[in-house]
């Protein structure tokens, strides 16, 4: 049966076609819905990790375990990941060892815009890269047979328009399979320096055995054009838009394997044209290793560059000189950049922040967008978990006067990813800091997936809740207190307080998502125009559902959940 | 046949993602390689929200780009007009008349543009303005603007009605179902 899938859901289907059992990842834009969908199929177990290096390392368990297993990330994932991932390159795999890293060229929606092949190459492990939604499904399912046939992981390199693009699927049976026998096999699996050392010599030998796979792989293709004018050597999302600005003018080598990479493949083809270019999204690897492998008559980030996507446009203008024709209006168009909603939890807090004008050590959720306007309360947002130790670091540097007017703002799941780690060192190595933990009960950013600390797993079935309150004691703190950012009268209080006291603090900022389906929104509060002097008072909120109309605010019924807390703001009792 | 192009666009949380589902269920079901592209993550949250639908003999490129767009669906004036430059010589921009005030708007660092539907039809557009919000409401709920306007894009699209009804059947809860078919119906008569 064909059906339109997204590459994700394709991905998927790709897991459960090729008897795949366990799968273990910690959700990341755009790598989190190959997770959603494979917890659809009843035969595979699924879960969320707390972070990606436990993903990485359970899923490791189950193949050593003689499971077909997978784990899937984002891009800056993969660096929590990496201390498994270099080691797992030695000990190789007992069943099929897949693994899903998602770039975000572009950056639709990341901190950063690495190029995940680096990781491939040097940790020595085998990479594979689909362009649409059919070759997501069929590259996983050759992944698994390849993973054990060479005895690697594989990693599968998505990227923001192959995950997030649906095209044509066809289903197929999954195949099943019996879990393979373990044995116990020290040499292989005790990464010891004696043993290590082996398997080092055995992973050099793999690389050749798969560099002579890639020149004969279906996974890299040729197409030659009888008109073509040029060559060109693309891989990932950046081939369909070759396809789509070149057509016939130009012959292409498709590479589908991205480590390691084929040589005699590519010298062959360069040498039917007088040009080649190399078309790559981010860094330029493959043009580099064609100047490694003696082949000079290539271009590529001269012309293309190392940032951001490579559309049909821009080859079409850099390659042919082509560029369309379009009609703009005059005026100037206000900038629609993403907000936190009407009723967030956040917002009450941030303005909190905002209000008493501290320092805010930030973190990677949907409350890094308090850093944008009006609330502009985030002074620095780096990598999950680094709100609380860069705090701790910054308070360290500065001393006493900084401890009592800085924060760590961290959400539930990021806590627990990477987040309790900084806050042990703060117990441990004495800074006085201030954590607040916002606790919207939800992983809010990526779409809402369950996390340690929500009582329901990836299934939704019930699970074991972490206690925050519970575990910030046990690591340490003694001031713990939870607040509801709805009060904000409450919520600026317990912050003055804890930034008060001589000893570190954590405050619990705890209020459900308002876009959980469980939250019940109260009715949509009013402005009474004829009370309202337009002091502005509510704007400062930046809340999408209040905007001035005529001198006076106004407030959208279909945006506002009725969470209260401009009423609170307004100082004349105009909001009712 | 050559590729074809349609963007639909509004602002996070406007229904943008069933919109393009409907109708890649639509051309799938006529036979035409389609393609359909989304972005997920933080411009979900109230931000710009973009979905390219590109369908033909095959698709290669799932991205649409400036002058390449045959229609623009807009659930939202401003970022039809934003949008305006994706758009075709000749090509057709339909729009909610809804207005959305965007951040930067309502804190006052900038304005709403005035007059647009005059604007966008005087910069040469195919120009359909609905006012969807309305007709969604008289449907039964605000947020089936996107499937009124998926109507008003059935109503100058030749294909066959039954695909349309199952594709709503295919993308939408049974307990919408009523109020959804009731909303495509007000936007193919609008």
């Amino acid at each position: 049966m064909k059906k339109l899938m997204l590459g994700n859901e394709a991905f998927a289907r790709g897991l459960y076609e090729a008897g795949c059992r366990v799968v273990s990842s910690y959700p990341g834009t755009p790598s989190t819905e190959i997770t959603e969908e494979v917890a659809k199929y009843e035969e595979i177990y699924a879960e969320w990790a707390p972070n990606e290096k436990v993903a990485m390392e359970t899923a490791l368990g189950a193949s050593i375990a003689g499971a077909r297993a997978f784990c899937g990330m984002k891009h800056v994932g993969l660096n929590v990941a990496a201390d498994p991932l270099y080691t797992a390159a030695y000990t190789g795999v007992n069943a099929g060892l897949v693994i899903a890293v998602a770039d975000d060229q572009g950056m639709h929606s990341s901190q950063n815009e690495q190029d995940s092949r680096h990781h491939a190459i040097a940790a020595k492990v085998p990479m594979l890269e689909p362009s649409d939604s059919g070759e997501c499904k069929d590259f996983v399912k050759l992944a698994f047979e390849l993973s054990e046939q060479f005895d690697a992981p594989f990693i599968v390199r998505m990227s923001t328009r192959v995950a997030h693009s649906q095209s044509i699927v066809e289903k197929l049976d999954r195949q099943e399979l019996p879990l393979k026998e373990y044995t116990k096999n020290p040499q292989k699996y005790v990464m010891m320096p004696a043993y290590a050392k082996g398997r080092h010599v055995f992973v050099e030998e793999r690389t050749k055995k798969l560099v002579e796979y890639a020149e004969t792989s279906p996974l890299n293709r040729t197409e030659i054009s009888d008109k073509a004018e040029f060559g060109v050597i693309t891989n990932g999302a950046a081939y369909q838009y070759v396809k789509e600005a070149l057509g016939e003018r130009a012959s292409v080598l498709k590479l589908g394997m991205v480590n390691p990479l084929p040589v005699k493949l590519i010298q062959d083809f360069a040498a039917r044209y007088e040009k080649i270019y190399v078309i790559e999204e981010l860094d330029g690897i493959i043009e580099e290793h064609c100047r490694n492998i003696g082949v000079n008559n290539v271009e590529g980030k001269s012309v293309f560059g190392y940032i951001g996507e490579l559309p049909q446009s821009v080859i079409a203008e850099k390659l042919l000189g082509e560029k369309k024709e379009f009609a703009a209006l005059e005026d100037n168009i206000p900038v629609r950049p993403p907000v936190m909603c009407a009723g967030c939890p956040h917002r009450g807090l941030f303005y909190c922040l905002k209000k008493l004008g501290v320092t805010v050590s930030g973190d990677i959720g949907c409350y890094t967008l308090g850093a944008a306007a009006p609330l502009n309360a985030m002074d620095t947002t780096i990598c999950m978990g680094a709100s609380i130790s860069g705090l701790h670091g910054f308070n360290k540097a500065r001393g006493a006067e900084a401890e009592h007017s800085s924060v760590a703002v961290i959400g539930d799941s990021t806590f627990m990813h990477s987040g309790m780690t900084g806050l042990v060192n703060i117990a441990y190595n004495n800074s006085n800091s201030t954590v607040i933990i916002l606790d919207n009960s939800i992983t809010g950013m990526t779409g809402h997936q369950q996390n340690p600390t929500t009582g329901k797993n990836l299934k939704g079935d019930p699970a074991a809740a972490v206690n925050l309150e519970e575990l910030c004691k046990a690591i340490g703190i003694k001031r713990v207190r939870v607040v509801d950012p709805y009060k904000l009268a409450e919520t600026e209080a317990a912050i003055k307080e804890e930034l008060a006291a001589d000893e570190a603090s954590v405050i619990i900022s705890r209020r459900p998502c308002a876009l959980l389906k469980y939250v019940k929104h109260n009715a949509p509060v009013v402005v009474d125009s004829d009370k309202c002097v337009g002091c502005k008072m509510c704007m400062k909120l930046g809340c999408p559902a209040i905007s001035m109309k005529d001198g006076k605010a106004v407030i959208d019924h279909t945006q506002c959940v009725g969470c209260g807390i401009c009423q609170e703001m307004c100082k004349i009792g105009a909001i009712k | 046949m050559e590729t074809k192009s349609i963007m639909i666009v509004g602002v996070g949380g406007q229904g943008s993602l069933l919109a393009s589902r409907l109708l890649g269920n639509v051309l799938l079901a006529q036979g035409y390689d389609v393609k359909v592209s989304e972005v997920h993550g933080m411009s979900q949250r109230g931000g710009s929200v973009v979905t390219y639908v590109k369908y033909g003999e095959k698709v290669y490129s799932p991205v649409i780009e400036k002058g390449e767009a045959d229609a623009v669906i807009s659930f939202e004036l401003l970022e039809a007009a934003r949008c305006l430059p994706y758009l075709k010589k000749g090509g057709h921009l339909i729009t909610s008349t809804q207005k959305i005030a965007p951040m930067p708007v309502i804190t006052g660092a900038a304005e709403y543009p005035e007059n647009l539907v005059e604007k966008l039809e005087a910069a040469g557009a195919e120009l359909v303005a609905v006012d969807a919000l309305s007709l969604a409401e008289q449907a039964g709920s605000p947020k089936a603007s996107n499937v009124v306007l998926m109507g008003v894009l059935a109503s100058r699209m030749n294909f066959p009605e039954e695909l349309w009804q199952k594709a709503i059947e295919e993308c939408v809860p049974p307990k919408f179902l009523e109020l959804n078919k009731k909303a495509f119906e007000l936007g193919k008569n609008a």
